[in-house]
């Protein structure tokens, strides 16, 4: 069933066309990779789906647990996290100066039922849901090794465990689509393939949908089930890992070709 | 198990206080019983610009508006209904409230209402606006506020200000609103909605992205910040007995700037700290306003106005060389008191220790 | 005239008479404005000092003409250039130091820095008010067309249209004005390209503040009471002139300011029952404009990355 689809979206800037006539389906339980050049307007096309940019044209519709379709084009990036699109950001976006902890439990505020006095007072039913949240937090840092590092403000962490706590901070969100911007940014090898086994394995236990923007083509191969590539804000093609890797076009524009030996 | 204790620790330092509070009360003078009154009325009011621009990160400088609405309010409803013709010479007061009389927590809790729903109609259009320019707008505001209350004659009395307010000037009634302040301040804070808070400023886009409607939490923020702050308002009338719009200059907001800055923005303990070292401090620095004698001969420099130039010098330097102040975001917390009591000098070199 | 005074129920004269002060006051508001925008568009803050700098120099014109008894040409003079001087030292004691902190910070000290200007202002000169310098030919009113009008009011917008022209000419065709406008669009790379920023800013600040100077002379003429919180009221609506000008750009400041200047006279004088709110008109068309136009009438849309 599809989870996401975006009819045609287009992005402009004044005059520039970041993005043109976008049509991309995301099916549940996939992940979906989104590759491409620098600048070929990939986080600008995850811009559009969380709300942070309204498209110039077009639309993206998600569809909820229930199979409905909603519209969610030009929602505020706040109620499309309610609905459950959850993501992490190009150039890391943590609570710098908060504690590993409050980031994710922020996470947690957005599907809190007690209303706002009923917390401000701290009343039985507000502890109890705190308690839940709390026992969910824990067991989010203990899978990425951060737990016993829950005190540390987070600036203090080293690069790859920022990347790692702000994807738990995400899937903190209960999301049904996860999108990741360039996870594994910065990593080496060794930490990279971690990382594909971790989003293996995330997508499983957590019933995830997942879309990523990657530039590591181990991780994008290894563990896509689909890819769309971009390039000057246009799908150039889609496909299967294997029939990207083939596509004259995809190695052309980005790929490149294998030297001869 | 370390909450009970924190718990219990807290309950009798709060009963400490209040004992203090009881021993200022009936055995100083007025003019400390004053002071002390004014430290506790400031530490709320610095507590509710806290609110937003340290912990939201949204920098308002409406305070000494919302203050007004909180005054008047108590102004306008406790003067006994006898007194109000003569204190409305000019006109006479606007006969739909001229009988209307209240008794002070009513009016505060009133006048802390009316100042959190002017603060959600300001809030609606200026909210959208960042940083300096929400700073320009609440300035503005604030004006405004004064300026509708000098021209509103029947309601407010005008420009002539509103006199025999029946005076407050018992310390054991101020120390509990102030404790009930900071304890819901705290407790605030340490909330699902303190986090959003602290989330948004640093990081809205991040704290979007989470599912915290950036609209909602701060103009949630912005709406307490402003009740607290009409609360505030309301005890310093009643302190002064008398209200006039020229007592709620937008420069009256700067004393609380200079209090969460100096107590550090973002530190409920900080302002507490900033409160009372700013107030005790203005009115030690009255000494400079007076011409000073040293070694026989009268020195010029002192006149009046030279304490505000001193007060402004300090707001400067502190920013441009201690702008974290006093406690920067941290709390004073039982945990690391007694840490420190245990290990004073080690206290200090701990790891993890503030990148400046 | 008398369909005029049957439409708006104000003679031909009186209206004449407003739009004359209406113009006035918007040149003034224009030239403070620029000073606001010019600033912020290269540093992105607001200078909050800039209307406790118009007070400073109504002050130094008071100083140099009524107690010193300096000529009033000569005292012009030196009103600009210390004027200038005073905006350069603020640069450079409150804001430069704070350039790489939060933006918080520069905030409070831009606020800081005003508090200072005014409480000193209040400590040397007291708070009484004092009367700005009676400079006999430019006082006095001159009759047009039936109606009375100070001489002053009609140097004011030659004076703002000349000294616009001539920061025009400076912006857009001398070197300095490139450089300027090369750190407003992007200073990191402006500074690698070995403009040196420090120079460019402080001269930035001299010319709002030479602009300031000017201003406030032409101010206190025209409206000669002098106190500390003179540039208070003044200095915000400059701010919000700037604003809804477009912020950054300087012919938008100059609009914006009379926009403001024209609509305030105006309002009091079609609604004189309104003349208690009349500050109250900047903020409502604050919030007007930053509802329907946010970058303001002149300004450009920019958008952040995310």
């Amino acid at each position: 069933m599809t989870i996401l689809r975006t009819d045609g979206i287009t992005m402009r800037f004044g005059g520039v066309v970041a993005v043109n006539n976008l049509q991309i389906d995301i099916n549940e339980h996939e992940i979906v990779a989104l590759i491409g050049p620098n600048g070929a307007g990939k986080t600008t096309a995850f811009n559009m789906i969380t709300g942070v940019y309204t498209p110039t044209s077009g639309n993206v519709i998600y569809t909820d647990a229930s199979g409905n379709d909603i519209r969610i084009t030009g929602k505020k990036p706040s109620a499309i996290a309610k609905l459950g699109i959850a993501r992490t950001f190009q150039n890391i976006r943590l609570f710098k100066e908060l504690s590993v902890y409050e980031n994710v439990m922020i996470a947690k505020h957005l599907h809190l039922k007690s209303d706002f006095m009923s917390a401000a007072l701290h009343l039985p039913h507000y502890n109890a849901e705190q308690r839940q949240a709390e026992a969910e937090v824990e067991e989010l840092l203990k899978k990425v090794n951060l737990w016993d590092l829950r005190e540390e403000k987070a600036f203090s962490l080293p690069y790859g465990q920022q990347r790692h706590l702000e994807i738990v901070r995400a899937l903190a969100t209960n999301p049904r689509l996860l999108l990741l911007d360039e996870p594994a940014a910065g990593m080496n090898p060794k930490e990279t393939d971690e990382l594909t086994d971790f989003i293996s394995q995330i997508r499983d236990e957590y019933n995830l949908t997942i879309f990523m923007i990657e530039h590591h083509m181990d991780l994008v191969m290894g563990i896509s089930d689909r890819i769309y590539v971009l390039d000057f804000g246009q799908t150039i093609a889609s496909g299967t890992p294997l029939e990207i890797q083939n596509n004259e076009r995809v190695i052309a524009a980005y790929l490149g070709v294998e030297e001869d030996a | 198990m370390a909450n009970k204790r924190n718990l219990i620790l807290t309950i009798i330092l709060l009963a400490a206080f209040f004992a203090l509070a009881w021993y200022v009360n009936f055995e100083t003078d007025s003019y400390i019983r004053r002071v002390v009154n004014l430290c506790m009325v400031y530490a709320i009011i610095g507590l509710s610009m806290n609110l937003t621009n340290g912990f939201t990160g949204q920098f308002s400088l409406g305070q000494a508006g919302f203050m007004a609405i909180g005054a008047y309010v108590v102004g306008i409803f406790t003067v006994p209904v006898a007194l109000r013709p003569a204190v409305f010479y000019a006109a006479p007061m606007n006969p739909l409230i001229a009988d209307i009389y209240m008794p002070l927590w009513l009016a505060l809790i009133i006048g802390g209402l009316l100042a959190a729903l002017v603060a959600f109609l300001i809030g609606t259009p200026v909210l959208r606006l960042r940083g300096d320019y929400l700073a320009v707008a609440t300035l503005g505001f604030s004006e405004i506020i004064r300026i509708v209350i000098t021209n509103a004659q029947t309601i407010t009395n005008g420009a002539l200000g509103i006199k025999d307010i029946p005076p407050l000037n018992d310390v054991r009634y101020i120390f509990a609103f102030t404790a009930l302040v900071f304890i819901f301040i705290t407790a605030l804070i340490n909330s699902s909605y303190g986090r959003a808070f602290k989330a948004i400023r640093e990081d809205e886009i991040a704290a979007e992205a989470m599912g915290i409607d950036l609209f909602k939490h701060k103009c949630l923020a912005f709406m307490i910040s402003a009740f607290f702050a009409g609360i505030g308002g309301g005890l310093y009338g009643a302190l002064l007995g008398t209200v006039d719009p020229k007592n709620f200059l937008f420069t009256l907001t700067y004393n609380f700037l200079l209090i969460i800055v100096l107590g550090g923005m973002g530190s409920i303990t900080g302002s507490m700290i900033g409160a009372v070292l700013v107030t005790a401090g203005l009115e030690f620095l009255r000494v400079f306003d007076e011409p000073l004698d040293l070694f026989g001969m009268a020195i010029p420099l002192f006149r009046p106005g030279f304490r505000m130039v001193i007060f402004s010098v300090l707001l400067m330097v502190l920013v441009l060389f201690w702008r974290h102040g006093i406690m920067g975001t941290r709390e004073f917390t039982w945990d690391k008191f007694i840490a420190f009591c245990k290990n004073p000098f080690g206290f200090f070199g701990r790891k993890g220790a503030r990148k400046a | 005239m008398e369909f005029f005074q049957a439409i708006f129920n104000m003679s031909g004269a009186s209206f004449a008479q407003h739009m004359v002060n209406g113009i006035s006051l918007g040149s003034l508001y224009a030239m403070i404005a620029i000073g606001y925008t010019m600033v912020y568009g290269i540093l992105l803050m607001i200078n909050f000092a800039h209307g406790d700098i118009v007070m400073m120099a109504c002050y130094f014109a008071f100083f140099g003409i009524t107690v010193f008894n300096i000529p009033w040409y000569l005292t012009f003079v030196g009103v600009i250039i210390a004027t200038a001087l005073l905006g350069v030292v603020i640069e450079r004691t409150a804001y430069r130091p704070l350039r790489d902190a939060p933006k918080n910070s520069v905030l409070i000290s831009a606020i800081g820095a005003s508090f200072l200007l005014e409480n000193l202002a209040n400590y040397l000169f007291s708070g009484r008010p004092l009367r700005f310098p009676n400079i006999e030919f430019l006082a006095q009113n001159i009759d047009i067309a039936g109606i009375q009008v100070q001489a002053i009011s009609l140097v004011i917008p030659v004076v703002t249209m000349l000294c616009l022209v001539v920061l025009l000419h400076i912006v857009n065709h001398t070197k300095i004005g490139m450089s300027m406008r090369a750190v407003s669009k992007d200073y990191e790379i402006a500074r690698v390209m070995g403009i040196n920023i420090d120079n460019v800013i402080s001269i930035t600040f001299a010319i709002g503040s030479i602009l300031a100077a000017i201003g406030a002379i032409m101010w206190g003429i025209r409206y000669p009471g002098i106190t500390p919180l003179l540039g208070v009221m003044p200095g915000l609506k400059c701010f919000i002139a700037a604003v809804i000008g477009g912020i950054g750009n300087i012919k938008g400041a100059v609009l914006g300011g009379f926009i403001l200047g024209l609509g305030e006279i105006l309002i009091v004088a079609f609604f004189p029952q309104l003349s208690g709110y009349r500050d109250a008109f900047a903020f409502i068309v604050l919030i007007v404009i930053l509802f329907y136009k946010p970058t303001g009438l002149l300004g450009e849309k920019t958008t952040e990355k995310v």
